[in-house]
């Protein structure tokens, strides 16, 4: 009885809060994705306050040659790189860089990949088809080579990295949202849609979108993870971001010369890609978790 | 069973074609004329010219590309304009180097991720699941360029124990080896935990335990079978991003290989190098993924019967 009262406390809640409020519920209790959470929050404020907290012509950008490879201390937290730069500053500008990167060029992804993995989804048949095979052939490059062909080509700027990461996401989210759009294509409200006299663009935006918002959530956490660490590579590769502006993986390879007395040049930027990915994992494997009803 | 395979093949084929044509298209638009790199900046116009016309670069773009591919089958990937040889020769002598990495790597992930997720499921909830996740986590987030930074100062700077850079010996391909795997092999634990954490509770495994066959038993002959599909799949995928991330880990060591090649080609503006290396990359990842779909069906038998009662491969 006693449960058979908590069932219906708990459809009540669902139904006066909403979806979101249930899978936020089932987030909260899963401590691995607070953390995530946390940290990601942290960043946010971090790529926030960056240029409150250190100028970026004057601390960030400017060659200070005498104070050049100083470990760390009061004065400099994370120590200074080999042009004299204050490594705490520019690490906090580059989370803007490495996150603004990332974050751009996956929502591109996101618009671009769920437009075609709607559009084969709902329509089937030869668009279906045409597409798909379109995204196999991106799919039979691997990501990071079809990153690094498109900058070679275009030539190494922060508008052709997010172009190029863009390109190589694209479809992972189209495969994503076309799953998503199959399962929900035939259900009842799309067909009570249409009987009403709804467009096709409109059921699209209106109706089967939302319905599949779940998996589109958890690729996106996901996808800004793998994106930073591409962007990271490929500036590491001298492809992405160029010096002297701050980014993770740029001063990763900056400081790869001077490993051997240095190391704490590398140490402080890898520790943050490390974080941030790994904060990005917890909260997106949370979010899968809280989202999955198998596992409510 | 045959029919699936020569399916799959003529299905690599336009793939493959799409591909190439993607590839040639996007490098095509790389700025800088290629006669003008090749003869260099005291070149004379007429020079130019003349190389142009006998590379067939005042041809429309799709005529160049068909001689490209015609080219191809028959070997050739064009002349480097670095090294004014063959394209094919560089290509191929780097090969093996980074299909010896790869497939080294890929031993070590398997080798440590497949007991490590099967212990890490049997033990579910114990000190020893949440550290070796706790591990995968940390390895899935890794990059693998730091990763590499990481060995070279600790294993090779501080301790000596191996060399930072270059392909002599077996010791040389330690380092690169366990960056390039460590990533993998987390990705590769976790799914191999997951997977023998469901097939545990099967049914069949509790009809194996009431029959009196021993838990570890059940577990080795039983469970790990099915539950390794799922890892095969996850292993397949791994091999693509291992030959995506061989481009940073052969950067990081300076191996020989065809992603460092492909960096160098980058930097020194060598279009067809970087062409010859992406084309050998795709199709290497394509063949990779028909043997992965073919051992699908060799592992599961519910997958081999399908083939076999003509039914849908997918």
């Amino acid at each position: 009885m006693s449960k058979g009262n908590n069932n219906a406390n708990a459809a009540t809640s669902t139904k006066k809060h909403g979806q979101m409020y249930d899978v936020w519920r089932h987030l909260k209790r899963n401590k691995g994705a607070m953390l995530g959470l946390a940290i990601v929050v942290l960043l946010i404020l971090m790529v926030t306050f960056a240029g409150v907290l250190y100028d970026y012509e004057e601390v960030v950008i400017k060659q200070d040659i005498a104070n050049r490879l100083q470990s760390p201390s009061g004065a400099h937290p994370f120590g200074t790189d080999e042009m004299g730069r204050d490594i705490m500053a520019r690490i906090f500008h580059g989370a803007r860089m490495s996150l603004g990167i990332s974050v751009v060029a996956v929502c591109f992804s996101l618009v671009v990949g769920g437009i075609l993995g709607a559009s084969a989804g709902f329509f089937g048949g030869k668009v279906d088809m045409i597409i798909m095979r379109c995204m196999d052939i991106l799919l039979a490059i691997p990501n990071i080579l079809l990153a690094i062909t498109i900058v070679a080509a275009l030539g190494a700027s922060n508008f052709n990295l997010i172009i190029a990461l863009t390109i190589s996401s694209v479809p992972g989210f189209s495969r994503i949202v076309r799953g998503a759009v199959l399962t929900v294509r035939d259900s009842e409200y799309i067909e009570a849609a249409r009987a009403i006299g709804a467009k096709n663009g409109r059921i699209i935006l209106s109706h089967v979108i939302p319905n599949c918002m779940g998996p589109i959530l958890v690729q996106t956490t996901l996808n800004v993870g793998g994106t930073i660490l591409s962007t990271a590579g490929l500036s590491f590769l001298g492809l992405g971001v160029q010096a002297p502006r701050p980014e993770w993986g740029a001063m990763l390879s900056g400081g790869r010369t001077y490993i051997r007395d240095y190391s704490y040049i590398t140490m402080f930027p890898g520790c943050m890609i490390m974080i941030t990915i790994l904060s990005l994992n917890l909260l997106g494997d949370g979010l899968r978790d809280a989202l999955d009803p198998r596992l409510k | 069973m045959w029919k699936f395979i020569l399916k799959r093949l003529v299905m690599m084929i336009p793939v493959l074609i799409g591909v190439t044509l993607l590839v040639y298209m996007i490098l095509h638009f790389a700025p800088g004329d290629p006669a003008k790199v090749i003869l260099g900046e005291q070149a004379t116009p007429e020079q130019i010219e003349e190389l142009r016309e006998q590379l067939g670069l005042n041809d429309p773009v799709l005529v160049q590309y068909a001689n490209y591919i015609i080219n191809l089958v028959q070997g050739d990937m064009g002349m480097s304009y670095k090294t004014k040889g063959p394209v094919s020769d560089e290509v191929f002598n780097r090969f093996p180097n980074t299909m010896k990495l790869t497939a080294c790597a890929m031993l070590l992930a398997v080798a440590a991720a497949v007991p490590l997720g099967v212990v890490a499921a049997v033990r579910q909830n114990t000190l020893f699941d949440s550290v070796s996740m706790i591990v995968a986590l940390v390895g899935v987030s890794m990059p693998i360029f730091w990763l590499g930074l990481l060995l070279i100062l600790f294993f090779s700077l501080r301790l000596g124990w191996f060399p930072s850079s270059g392909s002599e010996g077996w010791k040389s391909i330690v380092l690169p080896a366990v960056a390039l795997g460590f990533n993998h092999m987390a990705s590769i634990a976790r799914t191999t935990r997951s997977s023998m954490l469901e097939t545990i509770r099967a049914d069949y495994i509790r009809t194996v335990r009431a029959k009196g066959v021993a838990y570890s038993k059940a577990i080795t002959k039983h469970a790990l079978k099915n539950a390794l599909i799922p890892t095969i799949t996850v292993i397949g995928l791994q091999i693509g991003f291992m030959l995506g991330g061989s481009v940073l880990t052969e950067t990081v060591f300076a191996w020989p290989g065809v992603g460092r090649l492909m960096v160098d080609s980058i930097n020194g503006r060598d279009i067809p190098m970087v062409m010859g290396c992406m084309i050998l990359v795709c199709a290497t990842f394509s063949f990779v993924n028909l043997i992965v779909d073919l051992l699908y069906a060799a592992v599961d038998p519910r997958i081999k019967s399908q083939y076999k009662s003509g039914g849908k491969s997918k």
